[in-house]
């Protein structure tokens, strides 16, 4: 019998996998193919203060190994989130952790406040990161003193476990790390997408209506792989790791490289029960090679 | 409920124009799923080494067996034509919301471009057995592939339309008779894009005698489930998801 479990923090997760915002949905739409109660936890979409309409189509485009998308946080805005969805996931048995974004940090700030409401509700995952919006996102996580500004704010309003994402679209990531726990971050979570760009040369034209989108996948592995065991050497709070990750394999690199956890992003796409593979691949995993603990795994490289 | 299948190759008949018609199987011979006509699947096209699963209409469906016509328009669809009977592919499905089915007293004009026609021929076996016999108008740039248009035949009152003149009516099906001259219950629509907004401004304009009006659309997606958010069409009621709202929405949803 493995030890999977883990720990972030205050949070005590059954084992390490979690989903990666704006691939899971809600949870919901997942449930025909999962017991999401098997999950470590999942963390729902991009949640704003108000609703938003996301960016015109398209959206989407396939790379090689990855994908670009620009979806832009649609969303029905938190007062939506937690009239009408909330109640149909916080019983799901896993931990839920809900994905914040913002144009200002005022708004970051109230959508925390509101969710503090929540009585089951254990952690938010602060989007400082997001390359598809015009105001806010990436733009706070791509300073120092930006995302010190939003989760210092955020600190003030939101009393439990509190995730900071950060943008590998970075000169250091280390420095934003570092900038971010300063200012009363309980994780961090890492990476989110990459800037990239592609182009449909028969229409001479960009494919995504925003032109520049972020990329995930497979393709980004390494780079988050990096990161991961870069920021989890300069930091003394727990690192979330994500990031391409498609196998029970990719997930034991995270944790090898430093990661507590672990989320599934753009393999969810693929594979519906990609998860559950993943957890039992490591559960096997750990059989076959003595390890009794994965926790025992973490950082050692 | 959806599901993920795996799925082995029964057929894979080539067919004129480069179109591929898939017949897939439980390999154990066990009844699918039921899905409706106008639904999709996804399918994991592994022989194309790309990563995203691709999204095909259901050309027909039996609890025996899922049939899938496919127009090779890229890697992924490129590869299904190197697929051949025995192998496996892995499919969710159903998926989305299908054409709705009009009562028995109907008069239903299905209107298909290209391989746009692929889910009509569902919907019109579906219609056959309410007692429905369906116009079915289709519109290709050549003449179509002569087992295709058998089959089309067998289930409507077919009339072609060819950009070439080499069968059928000459020309695009916006000037076909059948098209401005019928009185239709429901028209239910699946081609480009540009095909389909031209019917929508027929339809709206009254120029297109129909009561009511669907169009199955077919926007690039990731998932399919409704979680990636990247299919989303412009709708009245704001940006919706192709893949779960749809494919197919009625006219008055579309701002076009």
């Amino acid at each position: 019998m493995v030890d999977l479990s883990t720990r972030i923090g205050s949070l005590e997760l059954k084992n390490p996998v979690l989903t990666a915002s704006g691939t899971f949905g809600y949870g919901l739409e997942y449930a025909d193919f999962i017991d999401l109660s098997h999950l470590g936890g999942f963390v729902v979409k991009g949640t704003t203060l108000e609703p938003r309409e996301g960016n015109p189509y398209p959206r989407m485009a396939e790379t090689p190994m990855g994908m670009l998308n620009a979806v832009g946080l649609q969303n029905k805005g938190v007062d939506h989130f937690i009239d009408h969805i909330y109640p149909q996931i916080k019983d799901c048995g896993s931990e839920v952790i809900v994905n914040v974004s913002g144009k200002s940090v005022a708004d970051y700030a109230a959508t925390a406040e509101k969710l503090s409401a929540l009585p089951g509700l254990n952690a938010i995952e602060l989007n400082i990161s997001c390359p598809n919006v015009k105001q806010g996102g990436m733009a706070f996580g791509t300073t120092c003193d930006g995302a010190a500004s939003v989760v210092d704010a955020v600190r003030k309003v939101w009393p439990r476990h509190l995730m900071v994402k950060l943008s590998p679209n970075v000169t250091s990531i280390t420095d934003i790390a570092k900038a971010a726990e300063g200012a009363g971050a309980d994780s961090l979570s890492l990476i989110n997408t990459m800037l990239g760009m592609a182009i449909d040369i028969e229409r001479r034209k960009p494919v995504l209506s925003t032109v520049t989108g972020g990329m995930s996948g497979p393709a980004v592995k390494p780079v988050a792989v990096r990161m991961v065991w870069q920021v989890a050497k300069a930091v003394g709070i727990p690192v979330v790791g994500l990031g391409g990750i498609c196998t029970a394999e990719d997930a034991i690199e995270f944790i090898m490289a430093g990661a507590s956890a672990i989320q599934v992003g753009t393999a969810n796409f693929i594979d519906p029960t990609v998860t559950q593979k993943i957890i039992d691949g490591m559960e096997s995993w750990c059989e076959r090679h003595g390890v009794s603990r994965l926790l025992d795994l973490r950082g050692i490289c | 409920m959806k599901h993920q299948l795996l799925l082995r190759v029964e057929f894979v008949n080539h067919l004129k124009g480069g179109l591929i018609h898939l017949g897939l199987v439980a390999p154990d011979g066990s009844d699918l799923p039921y899905m409706a006509p106008g639904q999709f699947v996804e399918v994991a096209v592994d022989k194309a080494k790309v990563l995203l699963n691709r999204p095909f209409s259901i050309f027909n469906f039996t609890p025996r067996m899922l049939e899938l016509l496919v127009k090779p328009l890229g890697r992924a669809s490129d590869a299904l034509g190197q697929y051949e009977s025995g192998d496996t592919l892995r499919v969710i499905a159903p998926l989305g919301r299908g054409f709705s089915q009009p009562d028995q007293t109907a008069k239903v004009l299905l209107a298909g471009g290209g391989v746009g026609v692929a889910p009509l021929y569902y919907q019109a076996r579906a219609l056959n057995e309410r007692g429905i016999r369906p116009t079915l108008v289709y519109g290709e740039r050549t003449a179509p592939d002569s087992t295709l248009r058998k089959l089309l035949a067998e289930v409507a009152d077919l009339h072609i339309c060819t950009d070439d003149g080499s069968e059928g009516h000459h020309g695009f099906m916006m000037t076909h008779p059948a098209i401005t001259e019928g009185n239709y219950t429901i028209m239910q629509v699946c081609g480009p894009m540009r095909m389909m907004q031209s019917l929508h401004a027929m339809y709206a304009g009254g120029t297109l005698h129909a009561k009511e009006a669907e169009f199955s659309l077919e926007n690039k997606m990731a998932c399919g489930l409704g979680a990636c958010l990247c299919c989303v069409e412009q709708t009245t009621t704001g940006n919706r998801c192709v893949c779960t709202d749809g494919p197919v929405f009625n006219a008055n949803e579309l701002p076009w």
